[in-house]
């Protein structure tokens, strides 16, 4: 193999990647903004004795986590459409991205509820306070402790599924890769930088989420 | 109306099939202490969580200060009253438990205010400074700002006991609060009842200190299978056992 990488071309388009990767960043922070609030219900529900709750959030789960994400991408952008719901591309990816972290922090968060002892619940009512205020400033607050290392890590992989949003042309980092790829046939150089801006922003994202961990540390 | 401070009539409770209280009296008036001693499994805690709704009743009535707590009767049927409702009666109950159950991710002083800016809506500072008066009466206001975990058994045992009480209940509930406790740790926690008993705290007590329950209680509950097997003083109940049960059940506790 004689090719000798030569990365001129990819720098001068470098501007390119970051602002992908900007976008990236805005896609997968957006959904899973999202998609906390909407876990977090559906933990509650997965978790409820009330079936009523219980088994509209087993349904959500099971159909999302059985799905593959790119389906769901492809599926919002063009059958919703057919459907009467027309969203930009950029709003059906976000839409999807959350609905798919829905259900899979729905899963951990469901996890750090049980590990909590019922009785904290328990102190809570018998000082007057109702479920509600008992979930907010009790068990939400503890459960979120409890899962700190397991939603870094689900945080992370949320983000590398923004790379599907090139399937719909969402110009975020793997789509201004390919199109750079593209014009400039320089392939390896490009999916080596492309890749780097991953592997480094990854990082950065779990460096922070271990920061968080230490600084919500439960003392003991 | 009644002026009792407690009022349980006929408490029936059943977990499934099983029905572990059989009817149930007991009344109390303002300022009484009263143990409740008796094997385990007899449905001392039962009683206790129905008095305060975290156990569901299926019959008779519990009234605190004459207002029925958790059911209304409505046209004959009987129906659980809202949660907002029920929340609000259990701030008429402080309970304090086996396992102290303190938030773990809220330093003491946090513990005790939480109820106060949350039920009873005072504003932070107010809070605060009532949360440190009553931390001080239980020994502990060099430790306000400490963690559960950073506490000792017996330190996280009297925080909770100042979490319920700063909510200035009518009535206190203790489940076997010493249980969990090691033996060296008992002696603090029980001197902190007996003070609140002596200032007049009106109290209903699971215990298994027999020499705590005579010392602190005006009056002695034994409850056997679901029942209340004998009742009185605590001299007489000690000394002068009417039912083969009681004198049986005091020969296998420690009364030292
Ligand atoms: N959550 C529950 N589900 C089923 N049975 C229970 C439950 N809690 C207690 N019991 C039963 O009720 C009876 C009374 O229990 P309890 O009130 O805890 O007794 P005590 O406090 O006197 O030891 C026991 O037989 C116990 O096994
Ligand atoms: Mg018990």
């Amino acid at each position: 193999m004689n090719y000798t990488l030569n990365f001129s071309a990819v720098w001068r388009s470098f501007d390119l990647l970051l602002e992908g990767l900007a976008l990236s960043l805005a896609l997968a922070f957006a959904a899973i903004a999202i998609g906390c609030v909407v876990g977090l219900i559906t933990a509650f529900g997965l978790i409820s004795k009330n079936g009523f709750l219980r088994r509209p959030a087993g349904i959500y789960v099971t159909i999302i986590r059985n799905t593959p994400i790119l389906v769901l991408i492809l599926f919002t952008y063009f059958a919703l459409p057919q459907m009467g719901v027309r969203l930009g591309k950029i709003e059906s990816f976000i839409f999807t991205l959350a609905i798919y972290s829905g259900a899979y922090l729905a899963e951990v968060f469901r996890g750090g509820l049980l590990a909590i002892p019922p009785g904290l619940r328990e102190a809570g009512l018998a000082i007057g306070l109702t479920n509600m205020q008992i979930r907010t400033s009790i068990i939400t607050p503890l459960m979120l402790r409890n899962v700190l290392p397991s939603l870094g890590s689900t945080i992370i992989s949320l983000f590398k599924d923004t790379s599907l949003a090139a399937a719909i042309a969402v110009p975020e980092l793997t789509f201004e890769a390919r199109k750079i790829n593209v014009e400039t046939f320089r392939v390896i150089e490009t999916w080596i930088v492309a890749s780097c801006l991953y592997v480094a922003t990854c990082s950065i994202l779990a460096a922070l989420m271990r920061a968080v961990e230490r600084r919500l540390a439960i003392v003991r | 109306m009644t002026n009792n401070l407690l009022e349980i009539r006929d408490l029936h409770k059943s977990y499934g099939a099983v029905e572990v209280l059989k009817g149930v009296d007991c009344t109390m008036q303002q300022g009484d202490v009263v143990s409740i001693i008796g094997s385990s499994g007899s449905g001392k805690t039962t009683m206790l969580r129905c008095i305060n709704m975290l156990e569901e009743f299926q019959g008779g009535t519990i009234r605190i200060d004459g207002q029925a707590i958790g059911y209304d009767v409505v046209n004959g049927q009987r129906r659980r009253k809202s949660e907002r409702e029920i929340a609000r009666q259990r701030a008429l109950t402080g309970m304090a438990f086996q396992q102290f159950n303190l938030f773990p991710h809220m330093t003491a002083v946090a513990n005790v205010m939480l109820g106060l800016v949350k039920v009873k809506k005072m504003s932070r500072d107010e809070a605060r400074t009532l949360a440190e008066t009553w931390l001080d009466r239980v020994g502990l206001r060099e430790r306000a700002e400490h963690y559960p975990g950073q506490l000792s058994g017996g330190q996280q045992q009297r925080v909770a006991i100042a979490r319920a009480i700063a909510m200035n209940p009518k009535l206190m509930l203790f489940d076997e609060v010493t249980s969990a406790l090691d033996p060296e740790l008992v002696n603090e926690v029980l001197q902190v009842i007996k003070s609140l008993a002596q200032d007049g705290m009106s109290m209903l007590l699971v215990t298994h200190e027999m020499r705590f329950a005579y010392e602190v209680s005006n009056r002695v509950i034994f409850m056997n299978q679901g029942r209340i097997g004998e009742e009185g003083n605590p001299r007489e109940m000690f000394h002068k056992p009417q039912t083969e049960r009681l004198a049986e059940f005091l020969k296998s506790s420690t009364f030292n």
